[in-house]
């Protein structure tokens, strides 16, 4: 935060022109050293949950404690998540690129005394490849970030979100300057239409179009006009927008300035989960930040243009992220879709013209801006064009953020940047798109990833959620479990949503219980086409989806239940039975200890056995088994 | 004037009535549970769903809110629609067992019986929401809430607790159509400021 204070030091902030800002650059720039060496820690909600907090204040008192001399001082810095959420917390040492991983406060004195004042490596600390078993020293060496294009995520984990600073001096704001002194607002507009850029948030609605539609509205129905970022993320298994709004809040919110310039609105809102907390303060600090440097607010830049947005904490519901619901809750009501056939670019929010994004699309704005639509539209593939950011979960050996250009094949994702299913099988399938989208299986895994592929594989992009699944997740127990979600988070107004779920999913209790018969898997397809057809909102219309999808794919799993009252998966506990290999056994009695209704009997060194009359099939016996004795038959 | 087409019949509505309201005035039969001339539609029942085609091309749309317009061709006895009425009504009889209404409008339409379990027999209500909408909109009262969300909605007061907002004007008691504002009134209602027998009179 030094640089924050040098700007304090003169009288005003406020940056009056692009080549005010372009000498604030370069005064910032100026008082850097490219040579000092630099400690970064993650702070995204995945590394400060793993401990990332303690081991930069750790990192902090070592490097006090060592009395390194005070020209190469490494500075110290804390930034959003830099995605490899599954090896947190997270240190790099720039310039070198350096990469710790899983490093706990008690390795600050080692990297401190070792790296930074020898030069020597932590081997320790390094990240092993699985692969090959190989180590790697370099962050840009990584398989996990080697494959991944960041454009989008350019930014995080290379600066402090809290500083507006770091944003301005790696570029941030040079678009809005640019816009606001060379570009008409038509001027962005048709920008945005050459990008070719799609809505990130899920149904993929070209931007640049919904942005004309709402100039031909205004033209209509006259000004004000508003601007929103949907930052209600929702999805089981998504933190993409969380990220982003965590890592690089001025870019959300540059995308958003020149939004609203592009449209002549004067009023934003961001509508950020309540249950995001460092992202509201992180946006609240760079919204401060931005105001205190004329950035946001009255006539900025002096520009003439004036714009200035608030923040909106999400009321709590899942479906307060679709966009009507997310109007009427802004608007003070509870968070129900409304029931109309008009668009709201023309009847949004307050019934006005309103143009909503999601924080992914506002993100990709100013870079579009700043570099041309035909240099955006140049990455992914036609009609699916940019990159696009995925929170990669589940059965996968690399959990965490992926950026890719659109048009990648879905195994490159999994298994190149992923590293595969832990244990080296192939995945089963991979939820695409979260409760609205579908799984798509490994027969497929060379499915272009981009929205029109997704779709005509029954799934959808979503806004970015890709859980993997392996041979040990039953498609029953996924549509169960998606559709358990929906029934909590709908609004329940409309019949078909708040009905039809509920009784999706007690036909599919009932075959994770073995009854069913194949009637009922005829009455689920069309139960789901009923509520396909009839529901209010597009979480009700998608729902049916994880179910069709696994329908379609895995019917087989299906028919094993009903008919033959087995999961193959071995995930429905009233249709599976655990059994002790007798001759893979070694008697070791790790299971019987752990077993928690102590029905596990046998002689030590000698095979044990599982009573199946009393076992609650809880399946601790087989994660405790070292040698995979224990089978689910 | 509008012209359009239902079930390939010649209609003309006026600007801004919707699909519901023409057909009615045709004598068209579209089934309803949540709608009522005396409030805004809010197409929650979802029964009223009628196909608009155009060619190859058709979808669903919900007739007591979809805005006629011109050519529009629609469709109100279609396989897909039938579908979507079938299960709706099919869920209701299990989820409103104790609605004769509900019994008889199902039958209407040929359903006759529920292959999902029943949870409470006693059960009446379906959550239209009729009750709220009118108390707000008409009465200019809101002394009824339809509160939590999802499989949990429910007709009450706001945030639960009786209120004495509710002049005991009987409106939500008309326009309920399976009578089930009758059990929850009082629920609704705390402390009345005229006790019920007295406002008869």
């Amino acid at each position: 935060m030094h640089d924050n204070a040098l700007a304090v030091e003169s009288e005003s902030l406020c940056l009056r022109s692009l080549d005010d800002l372009n000498r604030f650059r370069k005064q910032i720039m100026d008082k850097r050293d490219p040579d000092q060496p630099e400690i970064v820690v993650c702070h995204g909600t995945g590394c400060l949950a793993n401990g990332s907090a303690e081991v930069s204040e750790a990192i902090r008192s070592a490097l006090e404690a060592s009395g390194i001399d005070a020209k190469v001082f490494p500075g110290i810095k804390t930034t959003g998540c830099q995605g490899f959420c599954s090896h947190g917390p997270l240190v790099v040492i720039r310039p070198q690129g350096i990469f710790y991983q899983n490093v706990k406060p008690k390795d600050a004195k080692e990297i401190i005394e070792k790296t930074i004042v020898q030069g020597d490596i932590v081997k320790r600390l390094l990240y092993k490849n699985p692969t090959d078993g190989k180590k790697i020293l370099h962050e840009q060496d990584i398989p996990f970030y080697k494959r991944q294009t960041r454009v989008v995520l350019h930014n995080i984990g290379k600066i402090d979100p809290t500083d507006i600073c770091d944003t301005i001096a790696s570029g941030g704001y040079q678009a809005l300057a640019k816009a606001l002194t060379t570009m008409t607002p038509e001027q962005v507009v048709t920008e945005i239409e050459i990008s070719g850029l799609r809505g990130r948030g899920g149904a993929g609605f070209p931007t640049g179009r919904k942005w004309r539609s709402a100039l031909n509205a205004i033209e209509k129905k006259g000004r004000p006009v508003y601007v929103v970022v949907n930052g209600d993320e929702g999805d089981p298994g998504a933190f993409m927008d969380r990220t982003i709004m965590e890592g690089d809040p001025h870019a959300v919110l540059e995308g958003l300035i020149l939004g609203a310039y592009a449209l002549g609105a004067n009023k934003g809102y961001l509508y950020v989960r309540a249950e995001y907390p460092l992202a509201i303060k992180h946006l609240t600090i760079a919204m401060e930040q931005a105001r205190a440097y004329g950035l946001l607010g009255d006539n900025i830049l002096n520009s003439g243009f004036s714009f200035d947005a608030r923040i909106n904490r999400g009321a709590g519901a899942f479906v307060c992220g679709e966009s009507t619901a997310l109007f009427t809750s802004i608007e003070g009501n509870p968070g129900n879709p409304r029931p109309k056939y008009v668009r709201s670019v023309e009847e949004g929010l307050w019934g006005r013209p309103t143009v909503l994004n999601n924080v992914e699309t506002w993100a990709n704005i100013p870079l579009i801006v700043n570099k041309g639509g035909d240099w955006y539209a140049a990455i992914g593939v036609p009609h699916s064009t940019g990159t696009k950011v995925f929170s990669l979960v589940g059965k996968v050996n690399n959990v965490g953020l992926v950026e890719v250009p659109m048009g990648v094949p879905l195994s490159t994702i999994v298994e190149d940047i992923g590293g595969g299913v832990p244990g080296g099988a192939p995945f089963k399938a991979v939820q695409t798109g979260g409760p609205s989208g579908g799984c798509i299986p490994y027969e497929l895994k060379d499915t272009p990833v981009d929205f029109d592929s997704l779709t005509k594989a029954g799934s959808m992009m979503g806004s970015g959620a890709m859980i993997v699944m392996d041979n040990r997740d039953c498609v029953v127990d996924v549509g169960r479990y998606f559709l358990r979600f929906l029934e909590e988070e709908s609004c329940g107004k409309c019949m078909p949503c708040r009905l039809g779920l509920s009784r999706m999913r007690e036909i599919l209790d009932n075959f994770s219980e073995g009854k069913g018969s194949e009637k009922d898997i005829e009455d689920l397809l069309s139960l789901s086409k009923a509520i396909q057809d009839s529901a209010l909102c597009a979480l009700g219309s998608s729902a049916p989806n994880p179910v069709l999808t696994t329908l379609n794919y895995f019917k087989d799993e299906y028919l094993a239940h009903v008919t033959r009252q087995k999961c193959p998966a071995g995930v429905c506990k009233n249709l599976i039975t655990y059994q002790i290999d007798p001759d893979v056994c070694t008697g070791c009695t790790a299971c019987a200890k752990q077993c928690p209704v102590s029905c596990i009997a046998g002689e030590k060194k000698k095979p044990h056995a599982i009573d199946t009359s009393l076992c609650i099939r809880c399946g601790i016996c087989m994660d405790t088994c070292k040698f995979n004795a224990v089978n689910v038959i | 004037m509008i012209t359009f087409t239902i079930n390939d019949q010649k209609v003309t509505a006026g600007k801004g009535w919707t699909v519901l309201e023409t057909a009615r005035e045709y004598g068209i039969e579209i089934p309803t549970l949540c709608h009522h001339p005396a409030v805004k539609p809010s197409g929650a029942c979802r029964l009223c769903m009628v196909e608009l085609k155009d060619g190859d091309w058709s979808k669903l749309v919900a007739s007591c809110i979809y805005p006629v317009a011109e050519g529009i061709n629609i469709y109100t006895e279609t396989p897909r629609v039938h579908n979507v009425r079938r299960w709706i009504l099919e869920m209701l009889l299990a989820s409103c067992p104790a609605s004769p209404e509900i019994s008889a409008l199902a039958e209407a339409h040929g359903v006759i019986s529920t292959r999902f379990k029943i949870h409470d027999p006693s059960q009446n209500c379906m959550i239209c929401g009729l009750c709220q909408r009118i108390c707000e909109e008409v009465v200019g009262l809101s002394a009824i809430a339809v509160v939590d969300r999802g499989v949990h909605k429910k007709v009450g007061s706001p945030f639960m607790r009786p209120t004495d907002v509710c002049v005991a004007c009987g409106c939500c008691l008309t326009v309920c159509p399976t009578g089930a504002m009758q059990n929850i009134f009082d629920t609704v209602r705390g402390e009345p400021k005229m006790p019920l027998t007295q406002l008869a009179m």
